[in-house]
C-alpha cells in the first residue's frame, strides 16, 4: 500500500488505529498484530492476533520506522503490535516544545 | 480527518478530568464530549451550515468549537468590536448559520436573519441529556470524504478589509500532532488564556491544551490586576497573552507574584526588548515562549523556547543577545524561506519576505482559494531574516515600509530603539507624506507616567544609534497608541491623526 499523511487505518484484529504523520514514499505493508491495516475505519475486529506482533500499541504514542521513514501516532488503543514490512515499529521519544498557545 | 479525532482521543486518555473552567465544577473531557454532540445535534435540528460565535470567551467557546466540527460546519468567531458596516457585512457571509451571541449582540445577528442563542442559553441546551442513539449516530460519523473548514477565521484587516481564512481540519490536526504530546500534561496543570476567541492564539489553545490534557480558564475582559489576582487564585501554570497584555502586567502596581506559573506564551505583534528583559528578571522560575504565526499558518510556526531567552538575558555575546529579540526557529513541519522583491530565496542576514510551506499552513481565503506558490509557499507579508543559527527576526509587514530618498526604512526598527529610552514605553513609527523626501519619518510616542523627556532629547537619544536619516523629524506624545483588540498595532490611524489635514478619515 502507498500511505498518505493523514490517512487513518484501523487493525482488524484489534482496537488499534493510527493516522499517519509521515509516510514513505513507495508501497509498504503496515501491520497491526501481524494482519495488514485497512484505511478509514475499524470494521470490527475478528481473527487472531499474531503471537509475535502482540505487544500492544499505547494511546497519543508515535511509532517510527526509520528505514522507510514512516511515522504514525495511536488514535485508539489495541493489543497488537504495529510493524512496517514485518519490522516492529519503534515508540518515538517525546520531545514536545514548549507550549506556545 | 476531524478535530473531533482529537477530543475522542482526550476521552479515551482523560475522560475524568476537568478540561474547561475550574477544577471543581469545571467541564471533564467526557462530558465535553456529550455537550458537543448535543450541539452538534442542536446545529442539524436548526438546518444551519455553519456556527457564528459573536461573544467573549469562555466554556461555551471549545463546546462550540466540537459542536461544529460534530456536525461538520465550520465554526465562524466574530470580532464582537467590529463596527455595525463590517459586522454586517461579515455575517451576510453567512446566513444559514447559528449564532452564539453575547446580549448585546444578538440583533446584530437576528438583522441578518440568524437564530441566535446567547453563550448561556447554548450552554443550557448542550448541558441537556443526549439520547444514545443521537449519540451513537454522531460518534460513528464517517468523517473522510467532508469537505467543509472546520474554523473561519477573518484576518484583523488593518490595512484591509477582512478576509476570511478557511482553517480545515487536516491543518489544525497537523499543528496539534506535530508540536503537542497527547496527554503530556499533568493533572494540576491549568492555562490561562485572555485573547478573544476570534484570534488564531484563542482557536489553537483549545485544541492544543485539549490534546495536552492541560485544564483551560478563561479571563474574559482583562485588567492587569484581574489577571495576576486570577493567575493566583487559581494556581495557574501556563499564560498566553498578547505582548500589550505582558507589558501592563509588569508595570502594574498590584502584587505581581506567581508561585504557580511555569510558562508564559505570548506573540501576535512585536514584544519591545524592555518589557520581555523587565518580565524575565521578575519571575526567574517561568519559562517564556515567544510564538510567531498568523492565522494563515494555524498559529505557530516559529518558536523562541525558554532556554533561548535565558541564555539571551544572561549572554555577553551579543549575537546571542540579540536572539531575544527574535522569534526563535521554525517548528517541525514546516519550511522557511527569506525571499527577495523578486521572489527569489536569499541567505542568512538577508532581509527579505517570510515564506512558509507545511500541512499546517492553511493559507486558504473563502471566495479566493489558497495564496500559494507553485512550490505550496504562502507569503506572510511579514519582513523579516534568519541569522546563521536559524533564528528568525522580524522588521515588521512588507507594506509597512518607508520610503525616504529612496532609502528603505522599517518603522520597527526605529520604534525598537525608541522603546529602549526608559521613559518610553510605546511607540508607533510612520512615513508622512513630504515633498523633498517623497515620505518623512514622524513618531508617536507613550512616555511612562511621571516622565518628562523633551522631544529633542527623545530625538537626540534616537539619533545616537540610527543615522540621521532614521531619525523622526517629529515625535509627540500621546496617552496612548491605537492598536487593535489583539494589540495590532493600526498604523493607518497613527498617520492620520499625524497628518495636518485632520479630515484625512480612518
Amino acid at each position: 500500500m502507498i500511505l498518505k499523511v493523514g490517512q487513518t487505518l484501523a487493525s482488524t484484529v484489534d482496537a488499534t488505529a493510527v493516522i499517519v504523520v509521515r509516510a514513505p514514499k513507495s508501497e509498504v505493508a503496515l501491520t497491526c498484530g501481524g494482519v495488514d491495516m485497512i484505511v478509514g475505519k475499524s470494521t470490527g475486529a475478528s481473527g487472531d492476533i499474531d503471537p509475535a506482533h502482540r505487544g500492544g500499541s499505547l494511546l497519543g504514542k508515535r511509532y517510527v520506522d526509520d528505514v522507510a521513514e514512516l511515522e504514525v501516532l495511536c488514535t485508539k488503543a489495541g493489543d497488537g503490535t504495529l510493524a512496517l514490512d514485518g519490522r516492529h515499529l519503534e515508540v518515538k521519544a517525546a520531545k514536545p516544545l514548549p507550549s506556545s498557545d | 480527518m476531524n478535530l473531533t479525532m482529537l477530543l475522542d482521543m482526550a476521552v479515551d486518555g482523560f475522560g475524568d478530568r476537568v478540561v474547561i473552567g475550574r477544577k471543581d465544577g469545571g467541564i471533564s473531557a467526557s462530558r465535553l464530549l456529550e455537550m458537543s454532540v448535543a450541539g452538534a445535534a442542536a446545529i442539524r435540528d436548526a438546518g444551519a451550515d455553519s456556527l457564528v460565535y459573536l461573544a467573549v470567551n469562555g466554556p461555551s467557546f471549545p463546546v462550540a468549537m466540537f459542536a461544529a466540527a460534530r456536525a461538520g460546519v465550520p465554526l465562524v468567531p466574530v470580532n464582537y468590536r467590529l463596527g455595525t458596516e463590517q459586522l454586517d457585512a461579515l455575517l451576510a457571509n453567512h446566513p444559514h448559520a447559528l449564532g452564539i451571541a453575547d446580549p448585546e449582540q444578538v440583533g446584530a445577528l437576528e438583522k441578518a436573519g440568524l437564530s441566535v442563542l446567547t453563550p448561556d442559553n447554548w450552554l443550557t441546551l448542550v448541558s441537556e441529556p443526549v439520547p444514545a442513539v443521537t449519540m451513537a449516530e454522531f460518534l460513528e460519523a464517517d468523517w473522510s470524504e467532508d469537505e467543509a473548514p472546520a474554523v473561519v477565521i477573518y484576518t484583523s484587516g488593518t490595512t484591509s478589509a477582512p478576509k476570511g481564512v478557511l482553517l480545515r481540519h487536516e491543518n489544525l490536526t497537523s499543528y496539534v500532532f506535530g508540536s503537542v504530546e497527547f496527554a503530556g500534561a499533568e493533572a494540576y496543570e491549568a492555562a490561562l488564556v485572555s485573547v478573544p476567541p476570534y484570534h488564531i492564539a484563542a482557536v489553537a489553545n483549545v485544541i492544543t491544551s485539549l490534546y495536552a490534557g492541560r485544564r483551560t480558564m478563561v479571563l474574559e475582559r482583562f485588567t492587569p490586576a484581574e489577571w495576576l489576582e486570577t493567575a493566583r487564585r487559581e494556581e495557574i501554570t501556563n499564560a498566553l497573552v498578547v505582548p500589550t497584555m505582558l507589558s501592563r502586567i509588569v508595570e502594574d502596581s498590584s502584587d505581581k507574584s506567581l508561585p504557580n506559573l511555569r510558562g508564559l506564551a505570548y506573540g501576535g505583534a512585536p514584544m519591545p526588548a524592555s518589557v520581555i528583559e523587565k518580565a524575565l528578571q521578575m519571575w526567574p522560575e517561568v519559562g517564556f515562549v515567544n510564538a510567531y504565526g498568523l492565522t494563515e499558518t494555524s498559529s505557530t510556526v516559529a518558536v523562541l523556547g525558554p532556554e533561548d531567552h535565558r541564555s539571551a538575558l544572561e549572554s555577553d555575546d551579543p549575537a546571542v543577545r540579540a536572539r531575544l529579540g527574535s522569534v526563535g526557529q521554525v517548528v517541525p513541519g514546516i519550511e522557511l524561506e527569506i525571499r527577495d522583491a523578486f521572489d527569489e530565496p536569499v541567505g542568512p542576514g538577508v532581509a527579505g519576505s517570510i515564506c512558509v510551506r507545511g500541512d499546517q499552513v492553511s493559507a486558504e481565503y473563502a471566495g479566493i482559494g489558497r495564496a500559494v506558490d507553485d512550490r505550496g509557499f504562502f507569503n506572510t507579508r511579514d519582513k523579516g531574516y534568519v541569522d546563521s543559527d536559524g533564528y528568525l527576526y522580524i522588521g515588521g509587514r512588507v507594506d509597512d515600509t518607508i520610503i525616504r530618498g529612496a532609502e528603505n526604512i522599517a518603522p520597527a526598527e526605529i520604534e525598537e530603539v525608541l522603546l529602549r529610552h526608559p521613559s518610553v514605553i510605546d511607540a508607533a513609527v510612520v512615513g508622512v507624506p513630504d515633498e523633498e523626501w517623497g515620505q518623512r519619518i514622524e513618531a508617536a510616542v507613550v512616555l511612562r507616567p511621571g516622565s518628562a523627556l523633551e522631544v529633542d532629547d527623545l530625538r537626540a537619544y534616537v539619533r545616537e544609534t540610527l543615522r540621521g536619516s532614521k531619525t523622526p523629524e517629529k515625535i509627540v506624545y500621546w496617552d496612548e497608541l491605537p492598536r487593535t483588540e489583539t494589540g495590532k498595532l493600526v498604523r493607518r490611524h497613527v498617520l492620520a491623526r499625524l497628518l495636518p489635514d485632520a479630515s484625512a478619515v480612518l
